[in-house]
């Protein structure tokens, strides 16, 4: 306690230590290890040895670009999806909800109150061959007799958009609900009309919710493997499949580190390409 | 704008609004509905009739019990773990200002920013190059690692608020430093640490895709349910996560009415 006393300065590292060294040592580490492992050749019956072996990134790349790709639209169209869902619905909260705002907010998050396997699993019921909603689609023409909704792409969007719904809703929420409604009727003293005063005040003012909101929401959604798994055949498969199945079922560790730090890495640069043009739109108004 | 446009509009907006949140609880109604189906074969997927048998025997089928213990252990060390690791840092962040606290700042979000099938990944490389076998003990210590930045976060966001001159005034009444945190600090944010290990709680019992990678030969009641996916999940699965569900909304619930009972009081 007296030597605390008088080396003040030191006790802000000394609070932080243990958890950075834990973080250091399960979080950074480990990324290193990742690396090493991405250059490895060899297998699990021979074992594995370092050797610089950038075969894996190139032959990795040239035979899961597909799966890729598909990770980047399934993920960018759920986000999307899950913007259009959740932008009204928390607007309506924000300013409709009243003295019903956190019962309301509670309703948002129950979906992460059921186990994320189970509710995955009660999507496969609900657009099951035999459920009610093919059958109701089926009797309206939308989807044609015999046709199916589970095992397409339709059903793995519709559950990535599902499950990491809340993920923007939340801030969505949070940055309307700040927002001033005297800026609002301002605008519209002003004789903006609603629109006008829409999306030259509301809009710009929850941006920052935007933002967070889409990239909680992407990045879970790009790495997702269940919902392809459970929802979809492997037609449907996305890159955390093949990292998921190289990693656990095949042990083809090289290519399998080397997939993941490439997920990473594409994941790294949408984000930086997504900040910048969301920020310079905001730096010119 | 003519009113009855407006008025169409306003009930367009609350129509849609219902309709989302109809979207967002669906499967829960699924799931909940499905735990009291009488599943004629293997697979639990069309109604076949009412009964009460997988409540009253929730763990009738082998594994499922040991599965949900180990969760629930799992959960219960990893909550207490992070939660006492994250408090510190959002203490440190939170009261003092130090050299590199912005970088701090800043690298408590990358676990929290990065996808879990590559966090799960490189821990799994981290244990097969250190020759660490995994199981139990490597859940622990991955599900500890996810968990400290949401526990920073939540605990942070508390201490924000917090009245310093509190424990000023404390210190001047002659306590000392031990007694000014136990009796001044602790109390203070100690709704803030345990949101943050509930929260922890919660993320660990649910998670899945950090385990898979380092469960080894452990099974935990995600990774039970993903095995039971492929050859018909039994109805026990729904009444286990309808009790989840049930526990963790009746937790938040109760916490809503208590701080509008409060916010009610205070003025």
């Amino acid at each position: 306690m007296r030597f605390l006393h008088r080396h003040k300065g030191l006790i802000p590292y000394l609070l932080l230590a243990p958890g950075l060294a834990f973080l250091a040592l399960f979080f950074v580490v480990p990324s290193y290890y990742l690396a090493h492992t991405s250059l490895q050749e060899g297998s699990v019956s021979v074992g594995y040895t370092f050797a610089w072996a950038w075969s894996n990134y190139t032959d990795a790349i040239s035979a899961y670009h597909e799966q890729f790709t598909r990770s980047l639209v399934y993920a960018g169209v759920a986000t999307a999806l899950a913007f259009c869902i959740s932008y009204p619905l928390a607007y309506w909260i924000a300013f409709r909800g009243g003295r019903w705002k956190s019962l309301l907010l509670l309703l948002v998050i129950a979906p992460f109150f059921v186990t994320y396997l189970i509710r995955t699993l009660a999507w496969q019921t609900i657009l099951a061959d035999e459920g009610l909603v093919v059958s109701v689609l089926t009797t309206l023409g939308i989807v044609e007799e015999g046709g199916r909704l589970l095992a397409t792409s339709t059903a793995v969007v519709a559950g990535i958009t599902y499950n990491f719904l809340p993920f923007m809703a939340l801030p969505l929420y949070a940055s309307l609900e700040q927002i001033d409604g005297r800026l609002i009727e301002a605008a519209e003293d002003l004789y903006a009309s609603k629109l006008h005063a829409f999306l030259r005040v509301t809009l710009p003012l929850s941006l920052p919710g935007v933002f967070a909101g889409t990239l909680l929401t992407f990045i879970p959604a790009a790495g997702d493997f269940i919902n392809a798994e459970l929802l979809g055949t492997p037609r449907q498969s996305m890159i955390g499949n093949v990292i998921q199945s190289k990693f656990l079922v095949i042990t083809d560790y090289g290519q399998a580190a080397a997939l993941s730090f490439v997920l990473m890495a594409a994941i790294l640069v949408a984000v930086l390409a997504y900040t910048r043009v969301l920020g310079t739109e905001r730096l010119a108004r | 704008m003519r009113p009855v446009l407006k008025r169409v509009r306003r009930h367009l907006l609350t129509a849609f609004a219902l309709l989302a949140l109809a979207y967002l609880l669906l499967p829960i109604a699924v799931v909940v509905l499905f735990s009291f189906n009488d599943p004629a074969g293997r697979f639990n997927y069309t109604w076949q009739g009412f009964t009460l048998d997988h409540w009253l025997d929730p763990f009738g089928v082998p594994g499922l019990s040991e599965a949900m213990s180990n969760s629930i252990r799992i959960a219960v060390i990893a909550a207490l773990a992070a939660t006492l690791l994250g408090t510190l840092i959002a203490l440190a962040l939170v009261r003092y200002a130090f050299r590199g606290r912005g970088a701090t700042n800043l690298f408590i979000y990358l676990p929290m920013t990065t996808p879990e099938v590559v966090m799960g990944a490189s821990l799994l490389t981290l244990f097969l190059n250190l020759g660490v076998a995994t199981g139990f003990g490597t859940i622990v210590l991955a599900h500890i690692m996810f968990n400290i930045s949401f526990v920073v976060v939540t605990v942070r966001a508390r201490l924000v608020g917090f009245d310093r001159h509190l424990e000023e005034a404390a210190m001047d009444l002659g306590a000392n430093e031990w007694q000014t945190f136990t009796r001044v600090t602790l109390p203070l944010i100690a709704p803030g640490v345990l949101a943050g290990a509930l929260l922890a709680f919660a993320l660990s019992i649910d998670d899945f895709v950090i385990t898979v990678f380092n469960a080894g030969a452990t099974i935990t009641f995600p990774l039970y349910v993903y095995g039971a996916a492929r050859v018909g999940v039994p109805p026990q699965v729904n009444v286990l996560g309808t009790m989840i569900f049930m526990a963790a909304a009746g937790l938040m619930l109760a916490t809503i009415l208590v701080q509008n009972r409060r916010a009610k009081g205070a003025t």
